[in-house]
Parts: C-alpha cells; structure tokens; sequence
C-alpha cells in the first residue's frame, strides 16, 4: 500500500488557493523532497496530510487512512515550522508528555539519543536554541515509530552547522524503512537528502523525478540575444529549451543543450549580440518555479 | 528493516495520569500563578483575618480560600490561550490527543490545583489558631471552595480561548479581583448601597461566597445563591464550548 496518495487536491482560503490540484503517490520506503518557492502551496499539502486542515476538494489517504485517523495510529508524525513547544516545560518533559498521548511509542530515552539531544534533556525548552528545539521536534516525531515522517522546512533558519547536523540524524533514521516527506526550498537540501524531487509552484507539481531528472530540466545555460520579432514559438520546439522569455527587442533562452540554441540563432536568424552565461543551480531552480518557465513532469 | 503498520488509537483520546501529572508540575512552577493563587491569600488570611470589625478569622479565611482556588482554577483553564499562542496546541493536533480529552485535562489539572490552593491556606490557619470553627465546618466549607471554584475553570476556557495573548494572565487577575469585591469576598457586601447590592448578586462569585459562607454564617439559606451558580456555570460552559467548537472548525 502507497504511504501517500493525493488525488485532485485543492484548498482555497476565501479568494487565494493555495493547492490547485495536486496528485501525489509515494510509496512505503521512498524519501521525496517537496520542492518549491515561499507560498507555492507546500504547507498547505502537509497540512491536509496530517489532518490539520480539510482539502476544498480532492481526496488526501495515508496508509489508506483518512490523515487524522493515521495520526491517532501513530502511522504519521511531523517536524514543524517554528513554534509548536511550551517554554516552561524541559526537553525530556515535552517528550514525555507528548509520548503519553500514544497508545503505543518508543522509549523516551531512546528517541532522545537518536534525535542528538540526550545532553540536554534537563534544559527548559526556552533556553534551548533553534537547532536543539529542531531536533526536540524531531524526537517527538520519532516517539510513535511512524511510518511516514513527514518534515515542514525543518531547517527553516538554522546555520550551515546545525542543518548539516540535522539531516545526518534524519537520514540515519531513514534508513529503518520509514518514508520520509520533507518541504524545503533549498535546491542542495533536496538534491543531498532525497531520492526523488517534487517539484511545486502555484499550487501544482511542475516536475516530479530523481534528483538527478529534476537536475538535468534545471541544468543548462542562459542565451541572450537581440531579435526584433522573435519566432518564440520555433524556439520552444529546439531540443534541450526549458524556457523562452521575450523582454522588448531580445529574446533570453533556457536551455539544457546551449549550442544548439545557438547555432541555429547565428546561421538562421537575424538575431545579434549573443550573450552566453551559465545558470547555477539555484538560478536553475527560480528557472523552473518562476512564472514564465515551461517545463514539463519527468513522470 | 520495515516499520509495522498495525496500529492502535490510545484510550480516552489521550487523556491519563502521566500527561495530568505534567501539566500539574508546569503550573507549579509558575511562579505568578503560585503567588496570586496560593501566597496572597495565605498572607491576606494571616493579615486580616484577625483584625476586630473584618469578620471572624474562619470567614476571612473562607474568602481567602475561595479566591486562591478561583484564581487557580482560572489560571488552570486560561493556559489554552498561552498554549495556543506558542504553537503548543496545532502541535498536540498532530499527536492521537483528542480535543475533548485536551479539555478533560485541564479540568483534571484545576481540580488538583484548586484543592492544593484550600489546602495550603487551611493548613496555615490550622497550624496559626487563627480560625475558630467546628472540624465537621472546616471539612464542608473547604470541600465547598474547592468544589465550587471548579465553575472558574470553564471561565479560565471561555477567556483563554477568546484572548489568545500571552497578557491573559494579567487581565484575568483584575477581572477576577472586580468579581471578589463584587462578590462579597473581600468587604461584607453590607458595605454596599442597596444598589449597588442588588448589582453584585449578579456577578459570577456572589453565588460561589454565599453558598461557601452559608455554613459559618447561618441564617436564612438563600436559592438565589444556587441559581446565581448555576447560571454562569451554564454561561461560562457555554461561552467555552462556542470557542472551542470555532478553534477546532479552524484548524
């Protein structure tokens, strides 16, 4: 049985909608990065699939489950934003407090050793830093040996240091079988941690393969030119063209294969002043989630 | 390595002795709620209980012991504003905790809280001889403070759920210091204009003070009492029901 499926979903808060019609599967064991810009509608996906919010439409099943009936079961936890602890309480205090609430769960001692955070078990959450009441919210997550882990930005304001030390707890854990579904709009965090990239924007999947597919449609350079009156709709069809952008008299083009692009605009056009320039990764990334690019699904 | 899947939902939603247990030592450890609901009252008691014209010492202390136990009560049922201000309770969301056994653990929480807040100022009295009273009437006035106060956990709720600020605790401490005066808990309501008399019955712990006074006072027994209770207990059960019925639709 698939640890997601998402069929058709949508939810619209008054006018904005946020989800606007997401299909998902994941199956048991898989690590999926959710990849996408500041408000493309991740948040609101994991919202519906830890029972947090009702979908406008579509239907949201984990483990077959409807989402809150897999979170009474222990079958799903999660790794917030920011906030969500209680500063008067210890680090061990949250954990035993949250491990009561299950029917069954992991020693508190052991999901304190796994999550890094044994040293501090005595220090009032206040007084703990980001990075430490991460990884509290990580052990917390780990008490009903879930399943499906599912991980909102978890790195969301930590320093280099403290997130690299984040995902090797992470992925020391991923190892025991359990599917993992993380949101970030860090490109390295998701080429590093997952198997398998989706990506979002606008409430839709856009891409959805390896991280190295999702790379390859990312990958590529940039080719400027100078064309009056552009055939935009001939460049689109060249081999290797992510994206094809008209900004007044020139034309900028995105694409994986650079030279073909051109080669054909030096011999069989008009266009002049042809200006080459390699796209990072993250260059690459705001490529494929910005508005104006035309990418297609790998899957 | 797989992870099983055949899963169980915990009893009650959640709700037992070792989350209670928690929750009591949290509270414990607040320092305000501390002070307001079981060290003023006992210096209160140990100031005025025995100055000529402000009563008998076990009245003062009566009034002393409902207020500590009100305040706690309160304090107890308005910590859903902090929690739901921290984050805390959209966490709990993602855990088997059901919303009613979230509730039944803040009730269980102010019937412990309640109960230490009589039981210190009591116990004070007691060991001072400041309070001259009966054994059978220091049994029945005090179980009569402890359960009475219960009514101000749903009120703590009402608020807690309509405030969500971490200040909540400082509005409830005035609020709660205009419904004693009013209730007759800290000056003899003789005080009053008949007016201004007649206004206080009103108020949400004019009922609570006769009902816990009526066994030391005598006198005529007053149904007003009861129905001054049992209407903000239908007002305030009310209230925080509507709230937290919202809260949840919210989510």
């Amino acid at each position: 049985m698939n640890a997601i499926e998402v069929r058709e979903l949508h939810k619209r808060f008054g006018d904005v909608t946020a989800v606007d019609g997401i299909d998902l599967t994941v199956a048991a064991g898989e690590v999926v990065a959710f990849l996408g810009p500041n408000g493309a509608g991740k948040t609101s996906t994991i919202d519906t699939l830890l029972g947090l919010s009702t979908p406008t439409s579509g239907s949201v099943r984990v483990h077959g489950l409807p989402p809150r009936e897999a979170v009474r079961r222990g079958l799903v936890s999660a790794v917030m934003q920011t906030g969500g602890l209680l500063k008067d309480f210890t680090v061990r205090e949250t954990v035993a407090y949250t491990a009561a609430l299950f029917a069954t769960h992991r020693p508190v001692d052991e999901v304190m050793a796994r999550a890094g955070i044994t040293e501090i078990a005595n220090r009032r959450v206040g007084k703990c830093s980001g990075g430490q009441q991460q990884r509290l919210r990580f052990a917390m997550a780990l008490l009903p040996d879930p399943a499906l882990l599912v991980l909102d930005e978890p790195t969301q304001g930590m320093d280099v240091a403290a997130r690299r030390q984040f995902w090797a707890q992470v992925r020391a854990d991923a190892q025991a079988g359990r599917t993992i579904l993380f949101a970030t709009h860090y490109l390295e965090e998701a080429d590093a941690y997952a198997d398998r990239i989706v990506l979002v924007r606008h409430g839709r999947v856009v891409a959805d393969g390896t991280a190295a597919e999702v790379k390859a449609l990312a990958a590529g350079r940039s080719v400027r030119a100078t064309w009056p009156g552009a055939d935009v709709a001939y460049l689109r069809t060249l081999p290797g063209v992510n994206s094809v952008e008209v900004r007044g008299d020139s034309v900028l083009i995105h694409a994986t294969d650079s030279d073909t692009v051109a080669r054909y605009l030096l011999n069989l056009t008009p266009a002049r002043d042809l200006e080459l320039a390699a796209a990072g990764l993250e260059d690459a990334f705001m490529a494929l989630t910005s508005d104006n690019a035309t990418v297609g699904a790998t899957r | 390595m797989t992870v099983a899947l055949d899963r169980h939902v915990p009893l009650l939603g959640g709700f037992n002795g070792a989350v209670i247990g928690l929750e009591i030592r949290r509270m414990l450890r607040n320092r305000r709620t501390l002070l307001l609901s079981m060290v003023i009252p006992t210096v209160f008691f140990l100031a005025f209980g025995s100055i000529p014209g402000s009563g008998s010492g076990a009245s003062v202390l009566v009034s002393m012991a409902v207020y500590g136990a009100v305040l706690a009560t309160t304090s107890g049922g308005a910590m859903v504003s902090i929690e739901r201000a921290a984050g805390w309770s959209r966490q709990l969301r993602t855990t088997p905790l059901a919303p009613a056994a979230y509730i039944a653990v803040k009730m269980a929480t102010s019937v412990v809280l309640s109960a230490a807040a009589v039981g210190v100022v009591y116990l004070v009295a007691a060991a001072t001889g400041k309070a001259a009273m009966p054994v059978w009437m220091w049994i029945v006035t005090g179980v009569a403070a402890w359960l009475g106060s219960l009514l101000f956990t749903a009120f703590g709720l009402f608020v807690g759920y309509l405030m969500p600020s971490e200040n909540v605790m400082q509005v409830i401490a005035f609020v709660l210091m205009l419904f004693s005066f009013a209730g007759g808990l800290l000056l003899p309501l003789s005080l009053f204009s008949p007016a201004l008399r007649t206004a206080a019955s009103f108020t949400p712990m004019w009922g609570l003070n006769g009902l816990v006074h009526y066994p030391l006072a005598g006198g005529s027994f007053n149904w007003l009492w009861v129905a001054n209770l049992a209407a903000w207990l239908v007002v305030f059960t009310a209230g925080a029901a509507w709230r937290f019925s919202k809260d949840t639709a919210r989510v």
